[in-house]
């Protein structure tokens, strides 16, 4: 299982899932309605790190982050 | 250095014990910049979330690059709200020459704006309201969309 965890404005409880890739992620997240504002927009952490692409493999036990727009000071 | 503070910061006091702490550190140069709460919009302050796992990474990476210049970055910014007037967020370049800390600033604070994890909301009537206009979207966001 990973898990799945919306921060600042994005209103929605944390996830968790049984996937093996980002590619699964998106295909899950993409049929959320609540999400349809927020995907592309946000940027995507593994276990803390922002990752540029889908193709990362994930393994039991990693957080992944979603971060909206940021607008810090 | 990165200090985060519940509500708004205490400005003089910081601005002061950093200058005391590398008082004898031997830099020529000292530039803070402080950001302050405009009154606009009918707001009554600011909030802020803040995501301190990556705020901090980004935050390391950018004192290396200071580092290799012989500088180094100090900050303090606020979680939660700061009202009018208040200030919410300091940065600070050291360096032994003013040149590198003038120019280090600006760059500092631009990838502040469009990279650390911090989230704004406007405070209006008791209310947070997200302030989506003003936010920017982190580089290489968007790979989970259609």
């Amino acid at each position: 299982m990973v898990r799945v965890e919306f921060l600042g404005p994005i209103q929605k409880e944390p996830l968790e899932l049984d996937i093996t890739n980002l590619n699964e992620l998106a295909k899950i997240l993409q049929d959320d309605e609540e999400l349809k504002e927020w995907l592309g927009n946000s940027a995507v952490a593994v276990n803390d790190t922002l990752v540029s692409s889908l193709e990362a493999p994930l393994k039991d036990g990693d957080k992944i982050s979603l971060l909206p727009p940021v607008c810090g000071g | 250095m990165l200090e985060l503070y519940e509500g708004s910061l205490d400005v003089p006091n910081i601005l002061k014990r950093w200058y005391e702490e590398e008082a004898q550190s031997n830099y020529g140069a000292y530039i803070p910049f402080v950001g302050t709460v405009r009154s606009e919009n009918g707001i009554d302050g600011l909030s802020f979330d803040i995501y301190e796992p990556i705020l901090k990474s980004w935050f390391e990476a950018w004192q290396q690059k200071a580092k290799a210049k012989g500088a180094i970055i100090k900050m303090a910014h606020s979680k939660g709200d700061v009202m009018l007037h208040e200030s919410s967020y300091i940065s600070a370049v050291f360096s032994p020459k003013r040149r590198v800390a003038l120019e280090f600033i600006d760059e500092f604070v631009e990838d502040f704006k469009a990279s650390a994890p911090i989230w704004k909301y406007d405070l209006i009537d008791g209310k947070r309201v997200y302030a989506k206009d003003r936010s920017t979207a982190i580089k290489g966001s968007g790979i989970l969309g259609k």
